[in-house]
């Protein structure tokens, strides 16, 4: 049974890597820290996410795409030229891992939204063109499946360990300046390449470890709002979440968090008036989007990215700084595997999450 | 009332070894079945022509020679057991009657009674409480979940866990601003709302159905529990006015006991449209009940029937509600929230669909095994449908329509234990209303006899001796107890499920499983059969 047609639970690790002045280096910090980590994942699943790894396209979105035959890439590609001008494209570059057995094809676009497909929106933007874009692609094309659609950015991820779905993707090759990363541990052997993690929507990626016992709500509150939950996944709720209160509904980075992993009723009476207020109303609009269970979870975007850890720490999620380098990581030895000494070094407590974000000025350059 | 040829369902069994002739079975039993066998002679020499001295003569030798003792009237007998729960002596037991009836799948004892019954008096036949019949039970074929290895359960004797919801409007989203000084701060302004500690409330039972002491008992624990109570359609009597607070004020078709500042006082108020026991039925308060506190309080003459309209006289169409709604926010000033209440039909989620787009807040769902002071039999046994459905269908209903946020469900009718009220809000209710559970704290045996005004217990009587029996304070502390300690189950619940806030079980249908449901009955609740993984 493919992925999405039955929920498989699954333990994990996480890292990830961010220079917050916006220097690129290359994907082999992230390897090794994911790498070091070999024991939470069970080779059934691993992927990365990789930020400012296209600076000659940086204005486009690029489209990376997951065929499973010539038949899935013939409609996809007729789709994508239908709604967007495709400035460029070509097949992904891999190389054969003894490890790897039939893997399926990846092609990216770096795409422009045609002007008359946004007039055809009607006041909406060009983000929710990409978002219905991936759900047509996902849900309605036999056979090709949109793994990432974000600008500067792409995800690459697949059926096996981590280390090796990035020699298979040859990521020591690409520069970015944030990475993060995912192996996984399912209780079930999901077959399917699409199914790995990170999950992505626009340049939403994320990664996470635990198991939302919430999910049977949370995928209930989205569906509400238009959300088709195909995979069936924690990480694609908590996507999910992101886009619909950040990206539709303009609440902060900060208090997406708040609404994801609340602070107790206890703490919240103990505030100040208007704070109280504040958190009252995120808990009584957002409590169906709650996110109940062990987590610990690292989202990323363009610019920045956000570890955050469940209500009462059921899942481990250790941060670190050396100069102009973030870290996160399940463990404090993925990160210390990359670099041994830290300026810094601290567990994310119950509930709270780490923001990063490029400084003032810090951009992605080439 | 006419005899009916049965002999009697249940036997008045009294050890007369055991009983030491206290006599307070006697005042006790509301429905007068119990007598001292001296007063019972004599009632019964009085109905003899007057005259015969002869058999005065022979009555005033018994009564010298034989010491008093106590019988039984089985036949008025009403089960209510307040006599067994009150001998000291373990002297009495009520026992159904041995006596077997000719097999027959097809005529039961009740329904040969009732023929009788009826035969006699060409009535309706009434009754109270809620439908005892074997339908089936949704809530008894459906089970919870509970986490082990990839998911850790939680402790809640150790750790945090939130029960507290809310009742009312919730917008879609939030929106923020930033203050000059940077300070994030909210921009929305909430609609109205009311805060519950737990989400279990206490049902509309209004005063005339029930005395004013388990009013009373309900608005001290309400007010305890951080939860509310509802009037029912009887009015606010002045001395729930300190808890009016925590107190739901119905505005019933019979509109007693209405003013603007009853509507003002309370926290919510609320339109009763239907009742799970009696759906297209209006409230039924015998004349028999309406004493003096009670005609004040509804605003009608001492000893008058208070027969509601079946429909709201004004409200012939989803419009004319909505006119209603409008009318009572106008009168509360747009700061409390409305609520409907209708029962349970079959046509219950496109209805409060309708409801939701009328303005209501809340809507209150009343399944077919709720409860009430008095309807026809008939109707209660044979009209409604249960609330697990209707819940289940109105929650996806309104999801699917995107206005679920619009308004808070509350479930009512027939909810026995925590297990229940999870299992409802997994299913998709905001909280629950426990009337028939909170009314067996109180010493209700649901007798089933609420509609003669004789509950020995003191619950569902206007007789003076009877609401004695109700001490308010003990009342509360009863309830008080019930809420805490379904409460404390739940919680428990909560942490099986790794979860530790009410709202993530809150219409999460994934954690529930039904056992032994067709097909289609599984696609209606929303839920998998058990068996199915995640
Ligand atoms: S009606 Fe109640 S109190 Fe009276 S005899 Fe029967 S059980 Fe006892
Ligand atoms: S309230 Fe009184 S009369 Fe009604 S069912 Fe309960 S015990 Fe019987």
């Amino acid at each position: 049974m493919r992925e999405g047609m039955v929920r498989i639970p699954s333990g994990c690790a996480i890292s990830a890597i961010m220079n917050v002045k916006g220097i690129r280096f290359n994907g082999e910090a992230i390897i090794r820290s994911i790498t070091c980590m070999h024991e939470r994942s069970n080779g059934l699943g691993g992927g990365f996410a990789a930020y400012g790894i296209y600076p000659r396209f940086r204005d486009l979105y690029a489209l990376h795409l997951l065929y499973e035959s010539d038949r899935g890439r013939i409609d996809a590609e007729s789709f994508i030229k239908d709604n967007f001008v495709v400035e460029h494209s070509e097949s992904i570059p891999t190389r054969p891992v003894v490890s790897i057995t039939d893997p399926p094809m990846f092609y990216r676009y770096f795409v422009s939204v045609r002007p008359d497909s946004l007039d055809a929106l009607r006041g909406e933007d060009e983000a929710e063109l990409l978002v219905r874009a991936t759900m047509t692609v996902n849900n309605c094309i036999r056979d090709a499946f949109m793994v990432s659609a974000g600008k500067n950015m792409g995800v690459f991820k697949g059926v096996g360990f981590p280390e090796d779905i990035a020699r298979f993707f040859r990521l020591e090759e690409y520069e970015g300046y944030l990475w993060t990363a995912h192996g996984r541990f399912p209780t079930n052997t999901p077959g399917w390449w699409g199914g790995a993690h990170p999950f992505g929507i626009l340049d939403w990626t994320v990664v996470h470890n635990g198991e939302v016992s919430s999910y049977g709500i949370n995928k209930r509150y989205l569906e509400m709002f238009g959300y088709h939950l195909t995979l069936q996944t924690d990480t694609e709720v908590v996507a999910y979440l992101f886009d619909l209160l950040h990206r539709r509904q303009k609440v902060p980075l900060n208090l997406v968090a708040r609404a994801l992993a609340s602070p107790f009723w206890k703490d919240i009476d103990r505030m100040p008036e208007e704070e109280r207020a504040m958190y009252k109303a995120i808990r009584m609009v957002y409590g169906p989007a709650m996110l109940n269970g062990p987590f610990s979870i690292i989202v990323a975007f363009n610019g920045g990215m956000m570890g955050l850890n469940d209500r009462i720490k059921l899942r481990p999620l250790s941060c670190g700084k050396k100069d102009d380098f973030v870290l996160m990581g399940s463990e404090e030895s993925a990160i210390r595997s990359i670099v041994g000494d830290l300026d810094e070094v601290w567990d994310v407590r119950a509930g709270e999450m780490a923001l990063v974000q490029l400084e003032e000025g810090g951009v992605a350059v080439g | 009332m006419a005899r009916s040829y049965l002999p009697p369902e249940y036997i008045v069994d009294i050890n007369r070894d055991k009983c030491r002739r206290c006599g307070l079975c006697v005042r006790g039993c509301g429905f007068s079945v119990l007598k001292w066998a001296h007063t019972d002679w004599q009632e019964k020499m009085g109905t003899f022509k007057d005259g015969q001295d002869d058999l005065g003569v022979v009555y005033q030798r018994i009564v010298e020679t034989t010491p008093d003792y106590i019988v039984a009237d089985s036949s008025l007998c009403r089960q209510c057991h307040y006599c067994v729960s009150h001998c000291p002596e373990g002297a009495i037991n009520v026992i159904k009657n041995p006596v077997a009836y000719r097999a027959n799948e097809h005529w039961a004892a009740h329904h040969m009674r009732n023929i009788w019954l009826q035969a006699e008096t060409g009535g309706v036949l009434l009754t109270g409480s809620g439908n005892d019949k074997a339908y089936f039970s949704y809530f008894d074929h459906m089970v919870l979940d509970a986490c082990q290895v990839t998911n850790p359960s939680i402790d809640p004797l150790r750790e945090p866990m939130e029960l507290r919801s809310f009742l009312g409007e919730r917008p879609d989203g939030l929106e923020f601003e930033r203050t000059p000084e940077g300070q994030v701060r909210l921009k929305t302004q909430l609609p109205p709302h009311v805060q519950l500690e737990t989400p279990i409330i206490f049902p509309a039972m209004s005063y005339g159905a029930i005395s004013l002491n388990v009013q009373k008992a309900f608005a001290m624990a309400a007010k305890a529990s951080g939860t509310l109570m509802n009037t029912g359609e009887g009015g606010m009597h002045q001395d729930l006015y300190p808890y009016a607070d925590h107190m739901i004020v119905q505005v019933a078709s019979g509109r007693f006991g209405v003013n603007p500042g009853y509507l003002r006082r309370g926290r919510i108020a609320e339109i009763k449209i239907g009742q799970g026991a009696k759906p297209g039925i209006g409230g039924h308060l015998p004349g028999e009940k309406v004493d003096s506190g009670v005609s004040q309080t509804r605003m009608i003459p001492i000893g008058s029937d208070a027969i509601s309209p079946a429909p709201h006289h004004d409200i012939y169409s989803i419009e004319d509600l909505a006119q209603l709604i409008y009318a009572l926010k106008e009168a509360t000033e747009y700061i409390k929230p409305v609520s409907v209440k209708i029962s349970a039909v079959h046509n219950v989620a496109a209805i409060a669909s309708g409801i939701a787009r009328a303005g209501a807040d809340i809507i209150t769902i009343d399944g077919f095994r709720g409860g009430t002071g008095a309807a026809p039999l008939i109707i209660r046994d044979h009209v409604g449908i249960p609330i697990e459905v209707a819940l289940a269908t109105v929650d996806e209903r309104l999801r699917r329509e995107g206005i679920r946020n619009r308004v808070s469900i509350v479930a009512s009718g027939g909810i026995r234990h925590s297990g229940d009220v999870a299992k409802a809000i997994a299913l998709g209710a905001d909280a629950v209303a426990i009337g028939t559970a909170a009314l067996i704290a109180l010493g209700c045996h649901v007798c089933q006899s609420c509609f003669t005004g004789n509950c020995s217990w003191g619950i569902a009587t206007q007789r003076p001796e009877l609401t004695a029996r109700q001490d308010p304070e003990r009342g509360a502390e009863l309830l008080t107890n019930l809420l805490r300690g379904w409460s404390r189950e739940l919680k428990e619940i909560l942490g099986a499920l790794g979860l530790n806030s009410i709202e993530s079980l809150r219409g999460s249908r994934l954690r529930l499983r039904g056992v032994g449901l067709s097909k289609q009955e599984l696609d209606l609740l929303g839920i998998k059969p058990a068996g199915e993984g995640a």
